[in-house]
């Protein structure tokens, strides 16, 4: 599944974040740690408490409304817990500013695509190159001539098979593509922790073996946790399973565990897949 | 903020005819100058011989073009709002007009004055506009106008109040060229300073930083995802903006020596973005073109009752908004696509 | 307290309590539907206008106009509403902004052209005017009128909300428009009664404000701003924080014209300001 040569180390200056080392298989890149979050009486997030070690991929499944994106929102910042702390390589990240946590590594994408319509699709993830080589503030200097953010632009979306259309407006891209430049810009940050929210959404059949096949290509520098509602992806690519019911942590193993596991058949494998 | 999802085309969507395999050529592509451009500046120089009468007006288009094109920063390229951004205007005009009163005739530095000031009121107010959107930001826009409007107002003393600050002179640019009755120094003067102004917007937007800020106007939600600190980005757009339009709210001053209150007021920054929008935002030459449109509108409807010129703005305004949202540019922009796209 | 004192606060607080009825209207729309209707004062110009009309080319009298003046502007907002505005209800901020006003601009034209430039004075029923003696203090009597009128107002609007079906419906539409939709709840039906009840309240205040402040066709645009005030500074769908900043703009403007004249308006304006970055939601905000 994984292929060291998928990424190239050498790219352009250093990996995203403020300097912290590489982490080594093993070692934790995220956790949780006791995250609580209501709105009022509803309580969306119940002690929640995981770790996802270097190089793992994680899967979160559960039924609609378990509270798996609200989680990812609260991972990313997007929403602030009332009480529990997340830890990114070992610091907390607890009260860090979202765009923040992503120069440290911690990058999600949308469930719903949420891109640029008018920009073009290499001028989309330009800009998140540029972001994260810190010279989107430039504005002294053309945008052509800073050559090699456009060519690693370029060559993320030719790695994702989106070379040949990546000069169109993102909004006349079909939607299965759209999925696909959703995770471009994405990596374009070069994330140590990449949370997938349901990267194969709305996708049709035929569409969504490019999407898989984008996310296998992952090299093992990055970690992955990713929302699916499709058993059969998830038992190819998960290394682990989290089941999320009602806000909390309702199961958590191998697949071969959460299949055997009884209560999870209850609560939510009874259905065969979700198209 | 909007919930909607990205607009896609149906399955079968070809890759465009003959694309450039060359991401830099493509790149470049786009921020070449059109055939139209290299037509629309050298006719810019018309008025100094076919039409010496109007002068003045060519003047008057050209620092209104100059200040539609900094609000079109803001509001076509950012995607913010501003319903008061005369005050930089004004406040670049009354700067101008209080240094040539109390002496310091020089046009060239008390430009340079006047641009200052206005950045500086821009950075300043940038740290409150940054944090707040939507409603607020509407009413703090304009808030920060009418507080303006009204500190000149009751600064009799300062500025002339009501009456208008007067007794400002002007020496000649350069020490040779006087400011004339017909305009013809005015007309130039305001023409250099708005092609080079020009020059520098155009390059801002075609830069990393334009780039940023057209993300943030697609999609402000996408743009701390990808690690952008937008409150950053708000902050330099808008002194920027401010700069240029205390530019040329200088220039208005210096070319007509006289300011009147109306510089500062809500009425001219709503015609300004009415200008803006009938042109097209965020079409780079859109502040141009409503304004040469409005104020020649203007000018030939002035004999007409104010009354009427009020109604049919009004009646304008709305059609625009509701059949040619992008405004004529923009509209024009997505005929031509539409039509390159048929094969 | 001194007579003087006395009486500007009342003065101020009947002046608020003006603004309050202009202004609540546009607090709950703006807050169910995110519409930035800046024609607002718009609709209490035409209240203004149907009084005057009534009174001068008929003979009404005063109290009976006040109904006509809120059904007039309540069914020019209806068609505004159903004929422009719904087109717009996904559109920015600045596109519902710039159509409104354009909408202002066209209305202070036709005013100006059908009646003039100049202020319109009408003639209060003599019982309504002058003034009443408590003890030290002595009180206008159109200003009482206005207080409670405007409390009597706050107070059906009130029990309305909180008693009735369409006012649980009402608040439902605030909360949160997309559950209210699933719940059954015709959003778009009680957002366009709502938009109609508060422009109509709109036209009413512009009918009761002839006495105090005056009509003329600049009345749309010069009071919009106070409008705004309250709304963005009471906080969107807040009757409450209407009520409150209402009387308070009140108050501190019949004080500082009296006080520090020389400052005008700047004061508010700055205050404005400040309360916003501040409380950007508003001070009495739901959310």
């Amino acid at each position: 599944m994984s292929d060291p040569s998928a990424m190239p180390a050498g790219a352009g200056p250093g990996p995203a974040g403020s300097g912290a080392a590489a982490p080594e298989a093993g070692q934790i890149v995220l956790a949780t740690c006791g995250l609580q979050k209501r709105f009022g009486s509803l309580v969306v997030a119940r002690d929640i408490s995981i770790s996802v070690p270097q190089g793992g991929r994680y899967a979160l499944i559960g039924p609609n409304g378990a509270g798996k994106t609200t989680l990812i929102n609260l991972m990313t910042g997007m929403l602030r817990p009332d009480s529990g702390s997340i830890l990114l390589n070992g610091e907390d990240i607890t009260h860090v500013a979202p765009a923040e946590r992503v120069k440290r590594g911690l990058v999600r994408t949308f469930q719903i695509n949420t891109l640029f319509p008018t920009l073009t699709a290499l001028e989309a993830v330009t800009l998140a190159v540029c972001e994260r080589r810190r010279i989107a503030g430039e504005f002294w200097r053309g945008l052509s001539s800073r050559t090699e953010a456009v060519d690693e632009a370029h060559e993320i979306l030719v790695r994702l098979r989106l070379g040949d259309c990546c000069y169109q407006p993102t909004r006349e891209l079909p939607y299965g593509r759209q999925r696909l430049l959703e995770i471009a810009l994405a990596l374009a940050t070069r994330p140590k922790m990449l949370l997938l929210d349901e990267p194969a959404a709305g996708v049709p059949l035929e569409e969504s073996g490019d999407i898989f096949e984008a996310v296998a290509e992952l090299s093992d520098a990055i970690t992955v946790l990713f929302i699916e509602h499709d058993m059969q992806v998830v038992f190819r690519f998960a290394s682990r399973i989290i089941v999320m019911v009602g806000g909390a942590i309702f199961a958590q193993g191998t697949p071969k565990e959460i299949a055997a596991d009884p209560r999870v058949r209850e609560v939510y494998l009874g259905k065969r897949h979700h198209g | 903020m909007s919930e909607t999802a990205t607009p896609s085309a149906p399955q079968t969507a070809p890759a465009r005819a003959g694309a450039p395999a060359d991401p830099q050529a493509f790149l470049r592509e786009g921020v070449r100058w059109r055939w139209f451009e290299t037509v629309f500046w050298p006719l810019t120089l018309l008025p100094f011989f076919v039409a010496e009468t109007y002068l003045i007006l060519a003047s008057q288009i050209a620092i209104t073009a100059l200040f539609a094109i900094s609000l079109d920063l803001i509001v076509g390229y950012s995607g913010l709002v501003s319903l008061g951004h005369a005050v930089f205007f004004g406040f670049g005009a009354y700067t101008a007009g209080i240094l040539s009163k109390y002496g310091w005739g020089e046009p060239l530095s008390g430009l340079l004055a006047a641009t200052l000031a206005a950045t500086l009121l821009g950075y300043l107010t940038s740290f409150i506009i940054a944090r707040i959107t939507h409603f607020a930001l509407i009413m703090v826009t304009l808030g920060l106008c009418l507080l303006m409007f009204e500190l000149a107002n009751k600064a009799h003393w300062l500025t002339g109040g009501d009456d208008g600050l007067q007794g400002m002179s002007m020496w000649p640019i350069f020490g040779i060229f006087e400011f004339d009755l017909y305009g013809c120094t005015a007309y130039a003067y305001s023409l250099i300073a708005l092609f080079l102004s020009f020059l520098v917007i155009r390059r801002v937007i075609n830069s990393p930083f334009g780039l940023s800020l057209r993300g943030m106007r697609e999609n402000v939600r996408r743009m701390p995802a990808i690690g952008a600190s937008i409150r950053k980005r708000i902050r330099v757009i808008y002194t920027i903006s401010a700069g240029f339009a205390g530019l040329a709210g200088g220039l208005l001053a210096q070319t007509t020596q006289f300011v009147a209150l109306d510089a500062l007021s809500f009425q001219r920054s709503a015609e300004t973005l009415v200008m803006l929008i009938l042109g097209g935002a965020g079409q780079l030459y859109g502040g141009i073109v409503g304004a040469i449109l409005f104020l020649v509108a203007r000018d030939q409807l002035a004999g007409m009752n104010p009354q009427f010129w009020y109604f049919w703005l009004g009646l304008l305004l709305v059609l625009v908004i509701i059949f040619l949202p992008n405004g004529i540019l923009g509209s024009l922009a997505k005929l031509t696509a539409r039509r390159r796209r048929k094969p | 307290m001194t007579p003087r004192i006395v009486s500007l606060l009342f003065d101020g607080f009947a002046y608020g309590m003006l603004l309050f009825v202009l202004s609540v209207g546009l607090s709950v729309t703006l807050g169910m539907m995110n519409f930035v209707n800046l024609a607002h004062g718009s609709f209490a110009m035409i209240g203004g206008y149907t009084t005057v009309t009534l009174m001068r080319a008929w003979d009404w009298p005063f109290f009976a106009t006040l109904p006509v003046a809120f059904v007039m502007a309540a069914a020019v907002a209806v068609v505004l509403e159903r004929v422009l505005y719904r087109r717009l209800y996904r559109a920015t901020d600045l596109d519902q902004a710039l159509l409104t006003i354009g909408i202002v601009f066209m209305s202070i034209a036709s005013a100006a052209y059908i009646f003039g430039t100049t202020q319109q004075p009408i003639e209060m029923p003599a019982y309504i005017r002058g003034r009443v003696q408590i003890g030290d203090f002595s009180f206008g009597v159109y200003r009482i009128f206005l207080v409670c009128a405007a409390l009597l107002i706050t107070a059906v609007l009130v029990v309305g909300l909180d008693y009735t079906r369409f006012g649980a419906r009402v608040r439902a539409a605030v909360d949160n428009q997309r559950m209210a939709r699933g719940l059954g709840i015709n959003v778009d039906w009680v957002f366009a009664v709502t938009f109609a009840i508060g422009s109509g309240l709109a036209g009413l205040g512009g009918a009761l404000a002839i006495e105090v402040v005056g009509l003329d066709p600049n009345f749309a645009l010069k009071y919009l701003v106070f409008m705004l005030i309250v709304v963005a500074v009471g906080g969107m769908a807040s009757i409450r924080g209407a009520f409150i900043t209402a009387a308070m703009l009140g108050i501190i403007d019949m004080f500082s014209k009296y006080y520090v004249p020389e400052v005008g308006a700047f004061v508010l304006y700055a205050v404005m300001v400040g309360l916003l970055v501040w409380r950007p939601a508003g001070l009495f905000a739901r959310r």
